[in-house]
């Protein structure tokens, strides 16, 4: 079976990958660029582990085919830190220690990410309904949505 | 499997008529690419649409009708306020499906094609009169929503035919839409019941509906009783219990682990009524 020569643009970066027709682009993240940030937890877009943004549209990685990157835009987990400097929305994370496992952790942060940059005044209601596909099995939500409130409070006041 | 990235619909639809094995279409792949990782259906051609130009657009033309492209996602179609305001049960009915991730990448006509009698947008899309645009082997042909499913994952769509685009009536002056489906939960699950109404008023009487049900069928149906019981009231109670019977009448529910028989047969009236009460009221301006 012959591979796909790809060119797309990964955290502001221009990447080449080659890949299977049928290697989703999450099995090209994690196993061909080497940014293992989003994870695979179901493979079926139900739980949001795998969350990445596609020209700034938040979407499963697990349900996008790598051939489909091509002159596209990805975003992932790894791109949210500068440097040495965490994003608010991380440091809010580990004062919240809105964390446990860590699995769902890059989805989350990648999809709290893009609401914020959409919407700066979430409601709680409406970063719930954001959330909806992001399935976390340890933390119960609670310091999840709690962290991304003070992070949105707190970016709001500093810009 | 053979990925192929056509520049038109000319060519898509060649590279399905000319396939010997299995041949899917790929817009958002929230079906699709379910279905090839689960081993459920394996491609040998899988033929990408969205390099086509025009798929990505919702077009409102002259006469008040609107054009999804094929590869329109409910995401784009949430953020048009215009197609909101014409159609909005339309849009909460595709808004529905799935997650904020999913909503980036689904589209209608990825919902229709799919098959499911559960799809949300369906009933939404029937309810509304939609069209599809079909390209294929004989040529270019237009088929009305309510004839596209004809049982669980098939459609009415011959081998080499492929969906262009979804088009909307005109919304007209005093109409209005809505959609309404029951799960157990609040987000991420599939209809036990879906129900749509669309309705035009003149004054307070209602001068033509149409009502479609889906879940309660092995294809979301065109409930054309319901329909009658609303043509000609104000949505007195008296119409609204016509309404529900007749919704009632036209279940053909299975029972399995989201819903009885009875449970869904029940709540199609109740979900009829409600759905027919927002269309009225949207109808009469209300946002």
């Amino acid at each position: 079976m012959s591979q796909i020569h790809v060119t797309t643009t990964v955290n502001g970066d221009e990447v080449e990958f080659l890949c299977d027709p049928r290697e989703t682009m999450l099995d090209v993240l994690r196993d061909r660029l080497g940014l293992t940030g989003a994870k695979e937890g179901c493979g079926t877009g139900d739980c949001g582990a795998c969350s990445v943004t596609l020209d700034g549209r938040l979407v499963c990685s697990c349900l996008m085919l790598g051939a489909e990157a091509e002159g596209r835009e990805i975003g992932t987990v790894e791109g949210i830190a500068t440097d040495e400097d965490l994003h608010p929305l991380q440091k809010k994370f580990i004062e919240y220690a809105a964390l446990q496992c860590g699995i769902c952790t890059p989805g989350i942060l990648v999809a709290t990410k893009n609401l914020l940059e959409k919407n700066p005044d979430p409601t709680e209601t409406e970063v719930r309904y954001w959330l909806a596909g992001n399935l976390c099995r340890c933390t119960g939500y609670d310091k999840i949505i709690r962290a991304v409130m003070d992070t949105a409070a707190e970016m709001r006041g500093a810009s | 499997m053979r990925y192929h990235t056509p520049e038109n619909f000319e060519d898509a639809s060649a590279i399905a008529a000319g396939a010997d094995g299995v041949t899917r279409f790929l817009a958002g792949g929230t079906d699709v690419l379910v279905q090839l990782r689960s081993d459920m259906v394996t491609p040998d051609d899988l033929i990408d649409i969205k390099h086509i130009a025009g798929v990505h657009d919702i077009t409102p033309l002259r006469d008040g009708s609107w054009r999804i492209g094929a590869a329109v996602t409910g995401a784009e179609m949430s953020e048009n306020a215009l197609l909101g305001q014409a159609w909005p049960g339309v849009v909460e009915a595709m808004d529905l499906i799935g997650s904020t991730q999913v909503q980036g990448r689904a589209t209608l006509a990825g919902n229709l094609c799919n098959g499911s009698p559960a799809a949300d947008s369906v009933p939404a899309m029937i309810a509304a009169g939609a069209t599809v645009s079909v390209i294929g082997p004989d040529g270019s042909r237009e088929i009305a929503v309510a004839d596209v499913p004809t049982g669980p994952g098939k459609t009415a769509l011959k081998k080499g035919e492929v969906v262009t685009a979804v088009n909307l009536p005109p919304r007209g002056h005093g109409g209005g839409d809505a959609y309404l489906r029951f799960i157990p939960r609040t987000e991420m699950d599939i209809a036990v019941v879906g129900c749509a109404v669309s309705l035009t008023r003149d004054g307070d009487t209602i001068t033509a509906a149409r009502v479609s049900l889906g879940a309660v069928a092995p294809t979301a149906l065109l409930v054309e009783d319901a329909a009658k019981a609303l043509i000609g009231s104000a949505l007195d109670d008296a119409a609204l219990e016509a309404l529900a019977k007749a919704a009632e009448a036209a279940c053909k529910p299975i029972d399995d682990k989201r819903g009885t028989i009875r449970f869904r047969t029940h709540v199609a009236g109740v979900l009829a009524k409600r759905a027919a009460r927002i269309a009225y009221d949207r109808a009469g301006g209300a946002k």
